[in-house]
């Protein structure tokens, strides 16, 4: 099945080249039957895509160790779940996850548009056959992910440990989605400009695309995160990492564009801006998948380096970024603006002000992320920057974020009058102000000043979105007559695009609360331990109560029992440990489990005031001695078993496994029996629950904004009065105007 | 073999209905050229726009974003921009269609 794997990824290229000349021939001789056909050689490629990439999924499920990545990324002890998963741990099946979901997002994009924007599909077809090509290119010419061995191994090198985790089942596939989804307003943006249709169709068209983009990747995010809080061992979820910030630059641009993309629906604006910013999210959703691969910057993330594909992707970017820039000069008349802002009083400017700063906000991170590289070309010199490197510029833009996703709901589009705006501010400002007040009276919120303006932004924030549903609710129950519930669920039913986006605003600002209170006000305590000892954190003592031990062929681990007290009153008892996995190190048959792969195992309480967190760092070094006599004795047996008649080999090795695994087990023990002192970290984060709260909000107003607005037949009431007011109109001219021959009346057609 | 026979029949399907707009041997209908279809469609979709901006400046007089006045003088000018977008829509289908016959 290796061989036909490979056969179906060679015929997907191929496939992907006839799309891509068929859809250029149709756009350019005008003969339709070439472009259908290129659309369904994009149904037949995601087609061979889907069952190779089940072939390949197969063959790790079945643990069959003939194909090399499973070798390389998997093992029969491996639990099923990341059996299935290891797939897209590897540096091949991830590409080979890429094709598969490119080709399918363009199928989808490409069926859905089939009959509309027929002068732009060609060129946008032609676009996602492109990167189709390159990244199928990528797995034919060097990565292969069917390449095989006569090895004849009945064991894999196994998962690596950090990536045993649920969250890592979705992460990769949400963000591969994301980036792939990414494309398809991109493909657009191409063809819009390529075949100069630069209105607001394609936005229209490509919208939904967009916005599933956004959520996809958001939530993908949201998975790396929790990931890193859960798992890593260092305490947070953010670390500023360039393969975390490489998925976060396009999210922020790709919320930039859904904003701004309604300023180009309904008012004919921002046509430059807002193919500048859908072909600058498709370049940095290349950027993002080429980081995460090429090792140019240190990254926990990334795969191992290839340079075949660095010079691949580097290739492929500057292609984009240099044809995007000619796209946008070569059709600068096309993309005039047909309207000016009428007011710095309106949704439009509040708009055009967020996507600035959004925007900026993505730039600042490119900059920071990057600046590594770009000092060491001019300089010469290497140097490394963190999390601190980011905040002074960050944190004062998303609080601006904030502030404004708590404006733009209360704002009007094209103007509103001061009087109006006052009525419309009192609530909130009320709100966010109160907040300030009693966080200053009541708590030392003050401490830390930026997080505490952010709270008050927040509240802002979320009472405006308060405020709309309640006014709204309330409009719609006096209309229809029903309970607030009921004309609640209608509102938002009638208008999912509008409040789909307000409940992502409340989304995002329950996370930022969570995010300003567990970053500025963590309380963070190293201690060294012996059972029975208690350190102090927060007002909450920690004692360790007694070690834990677990040890298998597979997996040796140390953790330790916790009591949590505060006051005297139990608040939890956790449990933390470290595991430790064997390396392949037949030298050390002992030791090996000592120099392999470690994760850990992290102890949390979480609530909605507090999380209280705790790992185990184990201190092995009162081990060295035992291991290292019980490296000598494992090897010497060993070597006596080989020398042994073949005949005696098999009964006696097996004797020589289960010593060795009998030493592990004793080795273990001392750690309970014997116990010595180890190093825990123990942190209290106040809030931090309300980032998973606020993602999960925001994700459930992004599925809520998602599905298309109502066909036209459905808008009878706006088109009954829109006829009248248009028969009203020919009755002050002077009686009806007489309807042209063929025509047919705008009520008759819009009803 | 079982290999083999996946990819034969997987190429064998994609190649039947990649070919099937090539091969169809139906009389097409003429339909006017995609330019003519295509500013029906930028102006249909103008026109969605419009409805939907009609219908946003209700929504905002009901939840009080807008006054009274200032809706009336919005709305006005929306249906305005709305009845100019419906007249080319009529215009441009009016060419399609005749450019069909």
């Amino acid at each position: 099945m290796a061989t036909a794997g490979r056969l179906l990824l060679i015929l997907a290229l191929i496939g992907a080249v006839y799309g891509l000349c068929a859809s250029l021939y149709g756009a350019r001789s005008g003969a339709r039957e070439w472009v259908d056909s290129g659309r369904r050689a994009m149904y037949s490629v995601a087609l061979i895509a889907v069952v190779a990439f089940v072939i390949l999924d197969v063959a790790f499920i079945t643990s069959d160790f003939s194909y090399d990545i499973v070798a390389s990324g998997s093992s029969t002890t491996t639990p099923l779940a990341y059996r299935a998963a290891a797939v897209w741990s590897t540096q091949q099946g991830s590409l080979l996850l890429w094709v598969m979901l490119m080709s399918l997002w363009a199928s989808l994009a490409l069926f859905v548009t089939r009959r509309r924007v027929r002068e732009i599909v060609p060129y946008a077809q032609a676009t996602m056959f492109a990167f189709t090509i390159f990244f199928a290119g990528l797995c034919v010419l060097f990565a292969n992910p069917f390449a095989t061995n006569d090895a004849h191994l009945t064991e894999g090198a196994g998962l690596d440990p950090l990536l045993r985790h649920v969250t890592m089942l979705m992460h990769p596939p949400m963000v591969y989605s994301g980036y792939t989804l990414l494309l398809v307003p991109f493909s657009f943006g191409v063809g819009a400009l390529l075949a100069n249709r630069v209105g607001a169709e394609w936005l229209q068209v490509t919208r939904r695309f967009a916005l599933a983009a956004w959520l996809c990747l958001g939530i993908g995010i949201m998975l790396g995160a929790r990931w890193s809080y859960t798992e890593l061992g260092w305490g947070g979820y953010w670390a500023w990492d360039p393969v975390e910030n490489a998925a976060l630059m396009p999210w922020l641009c790709a919320t930039a564009f859904i904003h701004s993309m309604m300023i180009q629906e309904k008012r004919g604006m921002l046509k430059v801006w807002n193919a500048s910013l859908v072909l600058a999210t498709g370049c940095l959703a290349i950027v993002g998948t080429f980081l995460v691969r090429s090792g140019i910057l240190s990254s926990i993330h990334a795969f191992v380096s290839d340079p075949t594909l660095n010079v691949s992707f580097v290739s492929l970017i500057s292609v984009m970024v240099i044809g995007s820039i000619a796209l946008v000069v070569f059709r600068r008349d096309s993309l005039r603006t047909e309207a000016r802002l009428d007011s710095l009083l309106s949704r439009e400017a509040v708009f055009l002000f967020q996507n600035l700063v959004l925007v900026a906000l993505a730039a600042v991170i490119f900059w920071i992320t990057f600046f590594p590289l770009i000092s060491e070309a001019i300089t010469g010199t290497e140097v490394s920057v963190g999390p601190p490197a980011f905040r002074p510029f960050v944190v004062p833009l998303a609080l601006i974020v904030v502030l404004l996703s708590g404006i733009g709901p209360i704002i009007a589009w094209r103007r509103v009058t001061a009087a109006r705006l006052r009525r419309n501010f009192a609530f909130p400002v009320a709100v966010g102000t109160t907040t300030l007040v009693v966080l200053a009276v009541a708590t030392d919120a003050t401490a830390h000043l930026l997080a505490w303006v952010m709270f008050g932004c927040a509240a802002f924030a979320i009472a405006t979105v308060g405020q709309e549903l309640a006014r709204g609710t309330r409009a719609r129950a006096a209309m229809t007559g029903a309970a607030a519930p009921v004309a609640l669920l209608g509102l938002v039913r009638r208008n999912r695009r509008r409040y789909g986006g307000y409940i992502v605003h409340l989304g995002f600002a329950l996370a930022m609360i969570g995010v300003a209170a567990s970053t500025s006000f963590q309380h963070q305590r190293y201690a060294f331990l012996r059972p029975g000892q208690s350190a102090q954190v927060d007002g909450y003592t920690v004692r360790y109560v007694r070690p834990t031990v677990s040890a298998t062929a597979q997996r040796l681990s140390f953790g330790a029992v916790l009591d949590v007290t505060r006051g005297g009153r139990h608040v939890t008892t956790m449990q933390t440990s470290y595991g430790l996995y064997p390396a392949q190190d037949p030298m050390h048959p002992i030791g090996r489990f000592f120099n392999g792969s470690q994760e850990s195992e992290v102890a949390l309480d979480s609530g909605p005031l507090r999380d209280i967190w705790a790992v185990i760092h184990p201190n092995v070094t009162p081990l060295q001695g035992l291991i290292a006599r019980g490296d000598q004795l494992v090897s010497r047996l060993l070597l006596q078993v080989s020398s042994l008649p073949a005949s005696q080999q098999p009964a006696e090795l097996n004797l020589a496994y289960a010593l060795r695994d009998q030493l592990i087990r004793v080795l273990a023990q001392r750690f309970v029996t014997h116990p010595w002192a180890s190093q825990f970290l123990f942190e209290v984060s106040p809030l931090v629950m309300w980032l998973w709260v606020g993602a999960i909000v925001a994700a459930l107003g992004g599925l809520i904004a998602l599905p298309p607005l109502r066909p036209v037949r459905r808008r009878a009431g706006a088109a009954r009065r829109l006829a009248s007011a248009v028969d009203a109109q020919d009755l002050a001219a002077g009686g009806k105007a007489p309807q042209p021959a063929g025509l047919v009346s705008p009520e008759r057609e819009l009803v | 073999m079982a290999g083999y026979l996946l990819v034969l029949a997987v190429v064998g399907f994609a190649v039947y209905i990649v070919s099937a707009p090539l091969r169809s041997a139906r009389a097409r209908r003429r339909t006017a050229p995609d330019g003519l279809l295509e500013s029906v469609a930028e102006l249909e979709a103008a026109r969605d726009a419009k409805y939907l901006e009609i219908t946003d400046a209700e929504l905002d007089l009901r939840t009080g974003k807008l006054s009274p006045d200032d809706h009336r003088s919005l709305d006005r000018a929306l249906r305005a921009e709305a009845i100019e977008i419906l007249h080319r829509l009529d215009a441009a289908r009016a060419r399609a269609a005749a450019d069909e016959r």
